[in-house]
């Protein structure tokens, strides 16, 4: 158990550092699928198998995929190399290592006490049911707003010359 | 250090690996990548947190995040459709030089 | 109650109304102002005539004193109450007024028919008779106050019609002023009444201020010089009929108001205006006769006005003696009779003292109607001394005149000013106090008889003395501008003469009304019947009074014929009075000099007020507004100062500021998203660890 999580959450977090470090963008978005598979397999291990199937199928199959599109779309203009250490990186990294320090120093004083349960077994079926019953509102608000997205994502990115053809 | 611990500095980790990317990268697509990683982090705290929480069967944990991935998704197509407009009107999507929402 | 009480007050409204329509008409419809004022003027006569029959058809010896009272406004939580009032007095003033009124309005369309203001003239004429009638039918002394001093107004404004005229300017000034001076007594008296009694209605069923329970009150309510309320109140009611009626000390302004056309002379300054005063002194007469039980003395009230007005009946006769001006003769001739009407009020009561108010309205009227037939007739004339021998030009004048004359001196049995001023005698010679009134009186007799024959012979008799036409005005007068045109003297046209003629058979026949044998006028005014009765001549001592004061007429009449009968031949001759007594006669002439006094004493002593004021104000009050000023601007500056170095400096520097951090504001505001997330990732950072610090601590 501790093996996999320490070998799950290195797989993690290399792909994370590596989407977010390397400077070719496939390269990135490559790393960031390995992320993403990695914490797939987090929520695996952690007994939420309708989560971690989701997640592949939502991140690693569209999103992953969607960012390579809109890259491959834009690469004529790719923002210029930038300095490895320029004082914009070190303070971005500065600011972003405070807040992990900050948000360790939290968790680690919280000191959280952890009843060592057995792992819920939850089917797909339980989900289903749940979200048919107690969760049929947010469902259905969540089916309205992804049309929505739908419907303004086409509109946003629909060339502005057509509509005054 | 107990499991729940683990994820959670896991999580804070990815977070801040997002943050850090969102806050260095001057492409708008990473920029977009990495704040998809932040909602990974938060997605993996709810799903520690049902894991480790006192009612794992209220199923409570494991629907939050399958409706935030789905906002994620739309989050996504959202942000990257915006992306190609920005894009398409300033012939670059470096952040450096999208600078008009200014006063 | 019948028709007429609650509509008495359209007899003054009437006129007042017509005047308000004639002063919106454009000047040249004169003929319009005409029909409206005499049209108003009749339909009031005949309402007058209405209140007289209801009046008589009550009978004698009921109580004829019927008021209409209603409220006015609120004042506090007193209400202030006017009304009218309808009796005896109230109906004889207004027939006269109204009749005499009528008559003079038609002889002034003859006389200004060719004046230019001529619809002006009417409107106040108008406007006068309305006030006037507002007076007489009045039941409460404010608003007999007010009409009062409406007539005040109107007189001064006729007075001074001709305004282009200095004289006559100067001459309404002086009226306005001087009866302004009588009538700040007459305020003190109503505040004074109405602050003892609490109303100033007269008569109110009982408690009305001129009634017994009021009147009491005031009797025995005694003030400083152990004087009773009544008589200070009295006496300062008084001041206002003197100053009105030309008593002795405030007469100087009413020869001078001869300045005015003729017929305001004959209508206001000798008919009807100044006999206002005594008719207020018999309105109020049972406020001032009001005394205290068990004494039979008259009241002080009565003393001073009856001494006051046979002062006024002597100093009056002896100036006109001396006089030259034909108007002004007459009105001295006024005022001396104005006295005798006071005195009569004085020693015998409203009766007496009325009927030669009414007496004396016809004849007067007549006399100074006649002046200005003559005045008109002579192309402007005043001047007695260039007169004479008008008897063959204008006999109709001459007639008229003579009856007006006689009815003045008291001609014996035949003319009205006999009977009445031969009663005010008899009166004064009853009085118990003293009998120096009544031979003041009967000098004052003597003299009118006397004054008046001088001026008939000057202008009727003996041949014309007209001057040559380039000094013909010798006083400068604007009257009857219509008459200037040259030629010998004429007869006045019949719109003048028959008036004249009615007011003639008037002064002969009112006599009998109120003769001895017959008393009826008396006993109307006292609620009494009149009972023919012709062996009342002969008790009381009646006929020694009248038999000695007829002897008094004649000796009078003899003298003016022996001084001036047919001895004047040319207008530069001395009067024969000024070849005999020349001092005696400068002072007559020049009335006492009491104008001279008046203008050294009182008036110098104002101007010297003035100035003093006028000093204080340029040098004391003046340099303490400048010291004010001064200190305000100084005040000014220095806020001015603080505000430009101090406060000004202080928004300055605060504007600066607030500017200064909207710069760097904008400059965090810069459009770099990224950056935004910077701080919003830094402002997460700083609040997080300051609340985990803090949780730790």
């Amino acid at each position: 158990m501790h093996a996999t999580f320490f070998i799950l959450a290195a797989l993690t977090i290399a792909g994370a550092s590596a989407a977010m470090g390397l400077r070719n963008l496939i390269h990135c978005v490559l790393a960031l699928t390995l992320g993403f598979v990695g914490l797939a397999l987090l929520y695996l291990s952690l007994g939420a198998q309708f989560v971690g199937f989701t997640q592949i199928l939502v991140y690693v199959g569209a999103i992953a995929i969607l960012a390579v599109f809109a890259i491959m779309m834009t690469r004529s203009a790719g923002p210029h190399p930038q300095p490895a250490l320029s004082a914009f990186w070190i303070t971005g990294c500065v600011i972003a290592g405070a807040t992990f320090a900050v948000l360790a120093w939290a968790i680690i004083r919280s000191n959280i006490a952890t009843p060592t349960s057995a792992q819920p077994a939850v089917s797909t079926n339980q989900i289903g049911d749940a979200l048919m019953h107690s969760f049929a509102l947010p469902l259905e608000i969540m089916g309205l707003l992804l049309t929505a997205a739908l419907i303004g994502a086409v509109i946003i990115a629909m060339p502005q010359n057509r509509s005054s053809k | 250090m107990t499991p729940l611990t683990g994820y959670l500095l896991l999580s804070a980790l990815l977070f801040s690996i997002g943050l850090a990317g969102a806050l260095t990268r001057r492409n708008a697509i990473l920029v977009l990548i990495g704040i998809e990683l932040m909602l990974n982090a938060a997605n993996l705290n709810f799903i520690a947190f049902w894991r480790y929480g006192p009612h794992p069967e209220a199923l409570t944990g494991i629907l939050f995040t399958i409706f935030s991935i789905s906002i994620a998704a739309a989050e996504a197509a959202v942000g990257l459709g915006i992306i190609l407009a920005v894009y398409r009107h300033h012939k670059t999507i470096d952040l450096d030089h999208i600078n008009t929402l200014k006063g | 109650m019948t028709w007429i009480l609650p509509n008495l007050w359209l007899i003054p409204a009437l006129p007042i109304l017509a005047a308000g329509i004639i002063a919106l008409t454009k000047r040249p419809h004169g003929s319009l102002a005409t029909a409206l004022a005499i049209g108003s003027m009749s339909v009031s006569f005949l309402l007058s005539v209405v209140a007289f029959t209801h009046t008589l058809s009550i009978g004698h010896g009921n109580n004829i004193k019927e008021a209409f009272n209603l409220d006015w406004f609120q004042f506090g939580s007193d209400w202030v109450r006017i009304g009218w009032l309808l009796s005896p007095l109230t109906v004889v003033m207004l027939l006269m007024v109204t009749f005499v009124g009528l008559l003079i309005f038609i002889y002034s369309i003859g006389y200004m028919e060719r004046d230019e203001n001529f619809t002006r003239f009417f409107c106040f004429l108008a406007l006068f008779a309305g006030a006037m009638l507002g007076v007489i039918i009045a039941n409460s002394l404010l608003l007999l106050f007010m009409c009062w001093e409406i007539v005040g107004l109107t007189s001064y404004l006729l007075i001074g019609f001709w305004y282009a005229n200095p004289a006559a300017a100067a001459a309404a000034k002086k009226a306005f002023l001087v009866t302004r001076i009588g009538d700040i007594g007459l305020f003190l008296g109503i505040a004074w009444l109405y602050h003892q009694t609490g109303t100033l209605l007269f008569y109110d069923h009982g408690a009305g201020c001129l009634e017994p329970s009021a009147l009491n009150a005031l009797v025995s309510h005694t003030t400083i010089l152990g004087l009773t309320a009544s008589t200070g109140i009295g006496i300062l009611i008084f001041c206002g009929a003197a100053g009105k009626s030309g008593q002795f000390p405030l007469h100087v302004w009413l020869p001078d108001a001869m300045e005015g056309p003729t017929p305001v002379s004959a209508l206001i300054h000798a008919a009807t205006m100044v006999a206002a005063g005594v008719f207020l002194v018999a309105r109020v007469y049972p406020l001032m006769s009001a005394h205290v039980a068990n004494v039979l003395t008259p009241s002080i009230a009565l003393q001073v006005i009856t001494w006051i007005g046979a002062l006024t009946a002597l100093f009056g006769a002896l100036i006109a003696v001396a006089q030259f001006d034909i108007k002004r003769i007459l009105a001295y001739s006024t005022i001396s009779q104005l006295g005798y009407m006071m005195m009569g009020l004085g020693v015998g009561g409203v009766p007496v003292g009325m009927f030669h108010l009414i007496t004396h309205a016809f004849f007067k009227a007549l006399l100074f109607l006649g002046a200005g037939s003559v005045i008109h007739g002579s192309n402007g004339e005043q001047d007695i001394r260039h007169m004479g021998g008008l008897r063959r030009f204008m006999p109709l004048t001459f007639a008229t005149y003579a009856v007006g004359m006689l009815a003045l001196c008291g001609f014996p049995l035949f003319f009205s000013g006999f009977w009445s001023k031969d009663e005010i005698l008899h009166a004064a010679y009853d009085w118990p106090l003293s009998h120096t009134p009544f031979y003041m009186g009967a000098i004052g007799a003597l003299l009118t008889a006397f004054y008046m024959t001088r001026q008939i012979c000057y202008v009727f008799a003996a041949a014309s003395r007209k001057p040559l036409p380039t000094h013909s005005f010798l006083h400068d007068d604007y009257d009857s501008a219509a008459a200037y045109h040259e030629g010998p003297p004429h007869e006045s046209p019949s719109v003048m003469t028959v008036p004249l003629i009615i007011l003639a058979v008037c002064a002969i026949l009112l006599g009998f009304i109120g003769a001895p044998s017959w008393p009826w006028f008396q006993d109307f005014l006292e609620d009494k019947y009149a009972v023919l009765n012709l062996s009342a001549f002969g008790g009381n001592g009646i006929l020694p009074v009248m038999l000695s004061s007829s002897a008094l007429v004649f000796i009078g009449l003899a003298f003016g014929w022996i001084l001036y009968g047919r001895k004047i031949t040319h207008s530069e001759q001395p009067d024969a009075l000024q070849q005999i007594q020349p001092h005696t006669f400068s002072v007559l002439h020049h009335a006492f000099y009491i104008d001279k006094l008046y203008t050294h004493t009182i008036v110098r002593l104002n101007t010297l007020l003035s100035h003093v004021a006028d000093k204080l104000d340029r040098w004391f009050f003046n340099s303490i507004v400048q010291a004010i000023s001064y200190l305000v601007l100084g005040l000014a500056y220095t806020d001015n100062f603080v505000d430009t170095h101090f406060v000004n400096a202080g928004f300055d520097e605060g504007c600066t500021t607030v500017s200064r951090s909207a710069k760097l504001l904008a400059y965090l505001q810069h459009g770099r998203i990224q950056n935004y997330l910077r701080y919003v990732g830094l402002a997460f950072f700083l609040a997080a660890a300051l609340l985990l610090w803090r949780a730790k601590a």
